[in-house]
Formats: C-alpha cells, structure tokens, sequence
C-alpha cells in the first residue's frame, strides 16, 4: 500500500503537526520506504492467534476504590503552564 | 588497585565500581562528600567534549553527599548510601528541568519525582545531573537530542573522529564509560539500555516488563517502555536494580511479584544450566568479529559447566517490524499530550488547531515527526486490524518462541549488536539502516524478557562489543548469573583512553 502526498497531508493534520509543503514530497518517500519494510508482516500466519497483552502470563489489571488519591493543588499543577490566570490555564479561544 | 591506594589519590575514586565504593565508604576511607566531589570535577573537565549531561545538579548533589555522611555517621546507611549517579532526562525529578531530549517540553520542572528515582535516593544515592539522549528515547545512536549527540568516550585506534555511545542512553552510558558518575538510570524500549551499554564497554540490564515502575518516565511505547541501570559491573547493575524495581500501585502494569536477591545471584555456579543459542540471530552479512565473540561466549558458558543447545525463535525477522508498528503507535498516542496548552514551549497560531500545529512542528524534532505520523496513520480508520492488530498477534507469535525456548533452555545467548559503535553522521540518510542496530534487542522488548548487555571483547579498532543473555520472564536470577560468569570469563578491563581530561 502506497501512502500519497494528500494521504501524508491528512495524517500531518490528524496528528496536529504543521507540515510545510516542500516536506510532503519527501515525508511520503519516508514513509513510504518504512511501510514497504513492514509489509513482510504479512507473511506471518496469524489466524487463531489472540493479540499479546502481558508479558508475564496470568496476571489482570487490578482494580482499586474509587477515590480521591491526590490533587487539590492547583498551584503545583499549573506550575509549569505557558500561560495561567487566577487558577486556570489560559488557552486560545475554543468556542466562537 | 586497592581500597587503601585509591584512597590516598581522590582522583581516582571516579574509577571505582559501585560495590568498591560502597565498600570504602562503608570503611571511612572516604566520604560521600569526597566522592561526589570527584565526579563534578571529572565532569567539569569531561562534559564540554562528552556533552553526556544536559544538567549538573552541583549544589543539590554536594547538600545530598553531606546528608548522606551524616546519615551514615549515625548508623543508618541504605543500600547504596552515599553513591552519585546520573539520571537519564526521560525521569521525571521533582524541581530539576526534565525535557526527554526534545524542545517540546522546554524548562518543564516536574513538580513530582518518577518512583524509579524515589527509590534510589530512599536507599541514600544521589543525583549529579541529568544525562543526555535522543529526543524520547527515539534513536540509537543520540543524535536526536535537542542538546546534540553525546560523544562517545571511545575512538577508533588511532583516529580523532567523533563516534556515537548508541542512544536511546547514550548519556548515560558515556557517563558511566568516562567515569562520570558511579551508575546511571537509563530506559529501553527497542535496545536503549543494551545497545549503548555495549557500544561503551558498560552493563546495560533491561528487567522483565513490569519490574520498575513507568511512573515519572516520560512515556514513549508504554507497552515496551521498561527502565534498567548501565552500570561498571555485572554486580553494580544487580544492586542498582535491586533498588529501583519494585511494585508500584501508581503504575497498572507494575509487577507485584516480590523480588529476589539480585546481586546473590551474581556469583551462583552455572553447573548443569542449559543456554540456548538462536539458528536466527546467524543474520546474513554479519561481521566476523560478531560471529567470533558469539563463539567465545559459547565457549565460556561451556566452561563455566553448561551445556549448549541450539534453538529457534522462527518469528525472529518481524521483530522489528512488528516494534515500528507497536512503537509509533503508542508513541503517537502518548505525544497526543504535548499541545503547548500544559507546560512546554507554546508557539501561537491564529486558532487552536493552527496553535496546535506550530507548537508541534517546531517542538519536535524530525525523528520525532516521522514516527509520530506513522502512528497516526496505522492507527487511522480502516488501517487499525491490518496494522496495530497484526502487529500485536506476531507479537503473540514471538512471545510463543520465548515460551517454547526456555522449556529446554535457562538462558539464550546472542550478540547484542550487529557491529561495534559507528561514527556520529554515518547511518543519519536511511532510517531503516538505523533502526537495524536493535536487530538483536528488540525481542525481548516485544515479548517483556529480560535481557542484558554485558562487555566481552574489542574488536580491530578497539571498541568494545558485547554479549546480550536474554532470561525467562521474571528470571531476572539467571541472567545476572550468566552475565557474571561471562564478565569474569571475558575479564574485559579495557578502558577508554581519557583525551577529554
């Protein structure tokens, strides 16, 4: 499977990333060459097989109550913000 | 050279194992203080020519030496009381500038510490700095990293040309190779603990996925992600692990499983274990010093009591395609995060998404970019079953090989890298020709053994090259004790010349 330049267009905006157009071209060769590489997949006969989940065999995701562990800090947690205000995160305009 | 001698000359203290340091502190011979001392000064003189630490914590280590003397002088001295060491920038430390290598998260100052680090100073080591590497652990060679490469502490006989100490932990292992710090955290997702380790003549261990808590590391492929210790000694990386593993609730696929002795295991006979020795990994085209080192640790295992068997791993070949489905996958999901809204460089656009976008592009680096956008796109509508899904089922398959492998085996033997460290710029055109270093690694990353890296020859240009003994899920005992009978085998001494000093 061949991924094209509007292909490559479109996952640069799924992935929110700016992509100049003189990178299209050669991002597509990119990808291209790294897909191409990981089509021997295919060969592999998979049928029967359950996806892989835990490398160590018999263990499940544990459980704990549903309780407030931490937090109550918004201090701390906006320490590090670019941009904040009386408490909040300052952030472009969502709703127009 | 003894305890005694060395401690006449401080500024050889920087040459000491772990476990001698441990020992002459434990003696008075010098103090944590004196020790922390020597490797700032070693890193004062190393680190304009390395660049293996992006942050030296000068004035935090000196305070958390004299505490620990203290500590000591009462009676009450950790494990690895006093030891100074250096810290990959994937951990997260509480107040000190954390950036994974990348521009993204700018002077991001973690207002908490990863669990992996809480533990090493719970058992009284201390922090001389961040080290370097590649930009979220996505690379093999560190020249992903907004800092630059690190530059490896070895040369190539006669020759000045800068080469790579291998990446994703090149900081780490160059530190630990040039004597600037006693051990160092580092993390391996592909080989990044492995690959470096064997590059600079260091131990690199890789615990069963699940020992050490992912909590506080940066996150690149959570389901791989495993952090480990590059160490000066098969012992060093027992006792450094001993420390930083451990169940945590704050991380889901943390292990609860108790741990063993790690460094007891380091001396244990090999008498009657069986190693294994995969058809798969003889790759077409590898050098002859590959193959020979390979023949000599066979021939040390057998002397050391084993026997030798030969095995297959039939799914060997799609390892690593299967890892850059896997790996770009998860990373795209956990880089999601990264929209300059939180914390990191915000670069504005006339909208949100435009905000977005500018952020991204200009805080990620193009490694960073591609693999993100190959995430994005085996993760995209109708693409999610031929792609993550396969992936996940010839995961299965290799796991299965793992399975069946060690019902007749103890431990699995193999090259750790393809070749010996290569030159800074060489392999920077073609990504798939980088991603073949993990050719050997990559496995067990797949399947959640662990493996380990340890030192055992150099070749024609005398760089070191290593051995890797992959062990069964939770038997992390084996492999310490296999490695330590190959270390001791190999008696590999060799250090690299100090040109920087």
């Amino acid at each position: 499977m061949s991924i094209d330049e509007k292909t490559v267009r479109k996952v640069a905006k799924l992935a929110r990333i700016a992509l100049p157009e003189e990178r299209v071209a050669p991002m597509a060769a990119e990808l291209n060459g790294i897909m191409a590489w990981i089509e021997q997949l295919n060969e592999v006969n998979i049928d029967g097989v359950e996806p892989m989940t835990s490398a160590v065999e018999g263990l499940s995701l544990p459980m704990r109550e549903d309780v407030v562990t931490d937090g109550d800090d918004p201090e701390r947690v906006l320490k590090n913000a670019p941009k904040a205000e009386d408490g909040f995160y300052v952030v472009p305009k969502v709703v127009e | 050279m003894t305890l005694d001698c060395i401690a006449k000359n401080m500024t050889d203290l920087t040459s000491l194992t772990l476990a001698q340091a441990l020992d002459g502190m434990g003696k008075k011979q010098f103090s944590s203080a004196e020790l922390t001392d020597a490797f700032l000064k070693a890193i004062d003189q190393a680190n304009p020519k390395l660049n293996a630490y992006v942050a030296v914590t000068a004035d935090k280590a000196r305070a958390a030496a004299k505490t620990s003397d203290a500590r000591r002088a009462s009676g009450k001295a950790g494990a690895l009381e006093g030891a100074p060491l250096g810290i990959k920038d994937l951990f997260c430390t509480e107040g000190v500038r954390t950036t994974a290598g990348s521009n993204i998260l700018g002077e991001f100052a973690p207002p908490y510490e990863s669990t992996v680090t809480a533990n090493l100073w719970r058992d009284g080591a201390l922090m001389l700095g961040k080290l370097n590497m590649d930009e979220f652990a996505m690379g093999s060679s560190n020249e992903t990293s907004r800092f630059g490469p690190v530059v490896s502490p070895w040369r190539r006989g006669n020759s000045d040309a800068p080469l790579t100490p291998g990446g994703s932990s090149g900081g780490s292992a160059a530190a630990v190779a040039a004597d600037l710090c006693l051990g160092a955290t580092a993390t391996d997702t592909g080989g990044s603990i492995r690959q470096p380790a064997a590059f600079t003549g260091t131990v690199g261990m890789k615990p069963t996925y699940g020992r050490c808590s992912r909590w506080g590391i940066v996150a690149f492929a959570s389901s791989l992600d495993q952090a480990g210790p590059i160490a000066k000694s098969v012992e060093d990386a027992a006792m450094l692990l001993q420390s930083m593993a451990g169940h945590d609730p704050k991380d889901s696929t943390s292990l609860p499983n108790a741990l063993p002795d790690f460094r007891a295991a380091c001396g244990k006979s090999l008498k009657g274990m069986t190693i294994g020795i995969p058809k798969e990994y003889r790759v077409d085209g590898m050098p002859d010093e590959i193959e020979r080192l390979w023949a000599q640790g066979i021939a040390w295992a057998k002397d050391a009591g084993c026997s030798i068997k030969e095995i297959s791993l039939p799914h060997t070949k799609y390892a690593l395609p299967t890892y850059y489905i896997v790996a770009p996958a998860e990373a795209s999901s956990n880089l999601a995060r990264y929209d300059g809204m939180r914390y990191g460089a915000r670069v504005a656009g006339r909208d949100l998404n435009a905000t977005y976008e500018a952020t991204r592009a200009s805080g990620f680096g193009r490694e960073v970019q591609r693999r993100i956008l190959i995430g994005a796109y085996v993760l995209s509508a109708g693409y999610y079953d031929a792609y993550y899904l396969r992936a996940q089922k010839v995961r299965a398959r290799l796991n299965e090989d793992m399975i069946k492998a060690f019902a007749q085996v103890d431990a699995i033997l193999t090259p750790a890298t393809p070749s010996a460290a290569f030159a800074l710029g060489e392999k920077g055109d073609d990504p798939v020709a980088m991603y073949l270093n993990d050719i050997f690694t990559v496995t067990a990353n797949l399947t959640g053994n662990p493996a380990l890296a340890v030192p055992a020859a150099v070749d024609a240009n005398g760089l070191p090259l290593g051995l890797q003994v992959i062990g069964k899920a939770l038997d992390e005992e084996t492999v310490f004790s296999v490695s330590a009978a190959l270390e001791k085998a190999a008696d590999f001494r060799t250090k690299p010349a100090k040109w920087w000093a």
